[in-house]
């Protein structure tokens, strides 16, 4: 793909903070849950952060995002309180799910993240009926589904792919291909080479980018995007990319050769975001720091918000089974 | 007042919804294609010509989009009503009505809502083993979901109606031998329960079981057809001195648990009769919460009177056999009463 000229520094920077914010959350969240601070399980998404700002940086608030069980990259670019994520880490009652939903199903619909859907490839019919409702509602909306190279294997990804071609959904189904479905290799679990190829097969464009480049990634969203809004159909974006951390706590990624995580660790999302900013914009080394700082000022007070909320009764785990307590 | 079958009823009630409000759209597997079936059981016929095709929407054999593409759209704004041939290919779409219909208002901590129907026909009609299942209690089983079984034109129009309304996920069972489909899709040995219908728009709660024959010696719950088989067997007994009052659930999420104990506070005695393999049926959870709640009423012990635990053969005569058939009830009552 040509590479395209940045935007202006004000939002390349804004880009680059997104990825940093992503980032240290995800680090910040691994030492809590070393310290035993935090309950439940953690699939982080460090590594993959260019993926979920580029395809969401440019979406309003009315268009949605549906996640999978790594879902915090994607939340927080989608513009999920970051102080609410925090408490639903915790399960705390100011959590964006009020502690019914934990790490796995973190999300919020009233800014257009779906509570994430940890079933692998279960968000992607949804996305479908999320992508009928923004065409029969008459809106310009549109709704990125986030998913793996492992999703791509489930029968959902079939019916959601086919079924959103046949109707010219409004929907870009973004894949993002870490290499590994949990610890196996995706080359043993799929003859062809990439992800997008299948996209032939629903009479739909698919895209290979740079999925740790959040500027290409970006550029790349907006052609898919453009697309759906316009009425043109779905979209198959995959998005070559690479876990920095495990596939979930205590995975020492004993399944990957040294020599290739060293290779992708070199090209890792927050350092190209910031190489390409200064190639760019020579003398933004200063403003790049201070976005550093911002990100651990405003996890410091997250964490802070988070450990000072309170806990929910233990019978609040009665309600809520059906909307309105009915 | 019009008469109608439960397809005809069913087919007045998604009209008149969707007249009402234009969120609400129908979405399946040959559900009006021109020159087509209109649904297995005709339920959506001819509907297209006054919505289009947009607002009955013909799919892919793709359940796991239908039920999936349903939880979407009704978490965005639209009021799906989705619709499956066979109950039986449910389980194509597990994950989606289990994992994600029925989840998704507790996991946002009750600030999203999934307003969908989900219909699906079922029962045991020489189909063989794969178009058979009765699956309303495999259903009841999952916290999130409401389970309707509406075995009157009345009752499918009004709950119906009620479902469509309802802001959580409702699974809606229709039995095949109860539509009352006409032409080419009429059923073999299909009862046919003509009703009568109210002209006006009107509801039905769930949760209030109907009294559909009355009677002193014992109550017979059953739903769907085994309603109508219990009503054939209480015509029998009635002859023989033994009066048997026959209710009908109408909704098995929620339960009415209220018109059973007053019943048996009445009979002393209880049957329960489900086309649905006896194992863990909804009829072991309704025998279960009487043991608990209320068997200080009771002379003589709880009877299940069920499909036998195996799969629905094809013979006819086979079929037959493990499905409960008026006689089989009737005899299961008259050993209850020597008790």
């Amino acid at each position: 793909m040509k590479i395209k000229p940045l935007p202006p520094l004000t939002e390349a920077l804004g880009m680059y903070e997104k990825v940093r914010l992503i980032r240290r959350y995800e680090e910040r969240i691994y030492y809590l849950f070393l310290e035993g601070v935090m309950p439940g399980t953690i699939h982080q998404s460090h590594g993959q952060e260019a993926c979920a700002v580029g395809m969401l940086n440019h979406l309003g608030v009315e268009d949605y995002m549906t996640s999978t069980h790594r879902p915090a990259g994607h939340c927080l670019a989608k513009g999920v309180d970051l102080n609410a994520m925090m408490a639903e880490m915790f399960a705390k009652t100011t959590g964006c799910c009020k502690a019914y939903g934990g790490a796995m199903h973190t999300g919020d619909l009233a800014v257009g993240a779906v509570p994430a859907i940890a079933i692998v490839g279960g968000g992607m019919p949804l996305a479908v009926g999320i992508g009928l409702s923004c065409k029969m509602r008459k809106t310009q909306n549109v709704v990125v589904c986030f998913f793996g190279d492992g999703a791509s294997n489930e029968g959902a990804f079939h019916e959601s792919l086919n079924a959103a071609s046949i109707w010219d959904l409004p929907v870009v189904f973004a894949c993002e291909n870490n290499l590994y479905g949990a610890s196996t290799p995706v080359g043993k679990v799929m003859k062809v080479l990439n992800v997008a190829d299948r996209a032939a097969a629903y009479g739909m464009p698919g895209m290979i980018v740079d999925g740790n480049d959040v500027f290409a990634v970006q550029v790349a969203a907006d052609e898919a995007v453009a697309r759906a809004r316009g009425g043109g159909g779905p979209t198959l974006v995959e998005l070559k990319t690479y876990r920095i951390g495990g596939h979930s706590r205590n995975d020492a990624c004993g399944y990957r050769p040294k020599e290739e995580a060293a290779k992708w660790l070199k090209r890792e999302p927050v350092k190209i975001a910031r190489e390409r900013i200064l190639e760019t914009y020579p003398k933004a080394a200063a403003q790049l720091d201070d976005c550093d700082q911002r990100v651990e000022a405003q996890l410091d007070a997250a964490i802070a918000f988070a450990k000072a909320s309170p806990d929910p009764k233990p019978e609040d785990g009665l309600k809520h089974v059906y909307f309105g307590g009915n | 007042m019009a008469k109608m079958s439960i397809a005809e009823a069913l087919r007045s009630a998604i009209a008149e919804e969707m007249r009402r409000d234009e969120r609400i759209f129908c979405i399946g597997e040959d559900i009006d294609i021109e020159g087509g079936f209109g649904g297995a059981f005709t339920v959506t016929l001819g509907l297209s010509k006054e919505f289009g095709h947009d607002r009955i929407l013909d799919t892919p054999i793709s359940e796991i989009m239908i039920a999936g593409a349903a939880v979407g759209a009704a978490m965005t704004g639209m009021r799906p009503i989705a619709d499956v041939q066979y109950g039986d290919f449910l389980f194509c779409m597990m994950d989606q009505l289990v994992n994600q219909a029925a989840k998704m208002t507790y996991m946002s901590g009750g600030a999203v809502k999934v307003p969908m129907v989900m219909r699906a026909p079922i029962g045991a009609t020489t189909r063989g083993a794969q178009h058979a299942q009765s699956l309303e209690g495999f259903f009841t089983k999952v916290p999130g979901l409401k389970v309707i079984c509406p075995a009157t034109a009345y009752d499918a129009k009004g709950m119906l109606k009620t479902a469509v309304r309802d802001d959580s996920p409702v699974l809606m069972f229709e039995h095949k031998l109860l539509y009352g489909s006409k032409g080419n899709r009429a059923e073999k040995d299909a009862l046919s329960p003509i009703g009568e219908v109210p002209d006006e728009d009107y509801t039905i709660p769930f949760g209030e079981a109907v009294i559909r024959r009355e009677g002193t010696d014992v109550t017979v719950v059953a739903n769907l057809l085994m309603q109508y088989k219990a009503l054939e067997a209480a015509k029998v007994l009635e002859a023989e001195g033994i009066s048997v009052e026959v209710i009908d659930p109408r909704s098995l999420v929620p339960f009415d648990y209220a018109m059973v104990v007053k019943s048996i506070a009445k009979t002393s005695r209880l049957v329960i009769v489900e086309e649905d393999t006896k194992r863990n049926g909804w009829g072991a959870e309704v025998a279960a919460t009487i043991a608990e709640t209320a068997i200080y009423h009771l002379d003589a012990p709880i009877v299940r009177v069920a499909t036998f635990d195996v799969p629905i053969p094809f013979a006819p005569i086979m079929e037959n056999y493990v499905v409960p058939s008026a006689q089989r009830i009737a005899d299961e009552i008259r050993a209850l009463m020597k008790k």
